[in-house]
């Protein structure tokens, strides 16, 4: 399971979604795996105002990864030699290439998977076991 | 028509035997690959997006999203989460080494995302299975409501989610619906084939109105061979087809139905039905 997908998931119980805690998931016992992908730079830009900087942070401190900078990159800081005349003008996307900044986002979000694992929720101390990347979000009859 | 949905839940159905058999067979990829690529025209992404996959299976839809805009996907190539309740079927998409992340969870018991996670959702033959409950405590009513509630929220403002399901009835059809307009949708249900046994279910739902100026007609704006029909009861109006008795539109039914007999029938002009004005 990508980080991505961590930055987004919350605890499935009811009585948890109304808690701030709920969010985000506290991965435990993780193994990761990188998973090569193509730098999708429209993507990443699309993404990032939705991404909570903080908790990223925390995630990445809690499986022992670099640090990632205080505050989140900027949409101008994605693109190389982004100067702001260079961006809005004459420019297609396309023609955009990925600077190091998204490139090292890509690898944060998109390249680096929890392959096994748990995600524990921070409210209710609910363990979702992750195998082969995939979560189990099932929940039994009582608590949902 | 058969309809595994009766006979087993969907955890169970889909074993490993029953997986592969879906995922191998030709003429359902054929005809997944033809709805996905319905239910993103009809969804409209302009840039790569995040998009959940409701009921994804062994991601026969999934790898569609992954695709580049060369190879026919709208926008693509887009990032794309799936979840399903049958691990036999993620056990198969993990064989295909898709793209996408995967999730064992029940749709019925909701969509376990923060808010404003994803521009776009997509599912394809998979919404029928929420109108079962398998024991006393849930019901279908329960699994659906919950189910789009948190759909909703899930969803940025302007999102879209376009639903294709195989309703059993036009009453589980409505009770799809109306669970969806319940939970703050825009919802239209689209039909491609209707009266054919290749018939087509595309429930449309839209968050906020965007660029739609408030209608959800305003999705199939442009697109070749859709007909628009109105079912929404307007505020104030009789119910449809029935007239009062007495008024002229049951008096020119009336007409039409002795002209039919053969009877002579007086012909009608813009004084039929009308009252005559008191005389002295």
């Amino acid at each position: 399971m990508k980080l991505l997908t961590l930055n987004f998931l919350t605890c499935a119980i009811k009585t948890c979604k109304t808690n701030a805690s709920s969010f985000p998931l506290h991965p435990r016992d993780a193994e990761l795996e990188i998973q090569e992908a193509d730098v999708n730079l429209p993507f990443l830009k699309n993404i990032l105002p939705r991404l909570m900087w903080e908790e990223l942070r925390t995630i990445c401190k809690e499986l022992g990864l670099p640090d990632l900078p205080p505050t989140p990159p900027t949409p101008t800081d994605l693109i190389s030699g982004g100067n702001s005349t260079d961006t809005t003008e004459g420019r297609t996307q396309a023609e955009q290439e990925p600077s190091q900044t998204a490139k090292d986002l890509h690898r944060v979000l998109l390249e680096t998977c929890i392959q096994e694992g748990k995600l524990v929720c921070g409210c209710c101390g609910h363990e979702y076991a992750v195998k082969e990347g995939v979560a189990n979000f099932l929940l039994p009859g009582h608590l949902v | 028509m058969s309809r595994p949905e009766d006979i087993l839940p969907p955890d169970l159905h889909y074993n490993d035997v029953e997986s592969r058999k879906y995922t191998t067979s030709s003429r359902i990829q054929r005809i997944q690959a033809d709805m996905t690529h319905r239910a993103l025209d009809l969804i409209g992404l302009t840039q790569p997006s995040l998009i959940l996959d409701v009921g994804c299976g062994s991601c026969l839809s999934g790898e569609i999203l992954s695709q580049t805009a060369e190879e026919g996907t709208p926008a693509g190539p887009h990032v794309w989460v799936g979840f399903d309740i049958s691990a036999s079927m993620l056990g198969v998409a993990l064989e295909k080494e898709v793209e996408g992340d995967l999730l064992l969870a029940d749709a019925g018991q909701g969509v376990p995302f923060r808010p404003g996670t994803f521009d776009a959702a997509i599912s394809i033959s998979a919404i029928q299975w929420l109108c079962q409950a398998e024991t006393s405590e849930e019901s279908p009513a329960g699994r659906l409501s919950r189910f789009f509630n948190q759909l909703y929220a899930s969803l940025r403002r302007g999102g879209r989610a376009c639903l294709q399901f195989y309703p059993k009835n036009d009453d589980q059809k409505k009770m799809v619906s109306q669970a969806a307009i319940k939970a703050g949708f825009g919802a239209g249900l689209l039909e491609d084939d209707p009266g054919t046994k290749s018939a087509k279910t595309y429930l449309v739902l839209t968050v906020g109105g965007g660029e739609l100026d408030g209608d959800i007609t305003g999705v199939v704006r442009g697109m070749e061979g859709v007909d628009v029909m109105e079912t929404r009861r307007k505020a104030g109006t009789m119910k449809r087809g029935v007239d009062k008795k007495g008024s002229k539109g049951w008096i020119l039914k009336k007409k039409e139905q002795q002209k039919a007999q053969g009877k002579v029938v007086k012909a009608s002009s813009k004084y039929t039905g009308r009252k005559r004005r008191i005389q002295f």
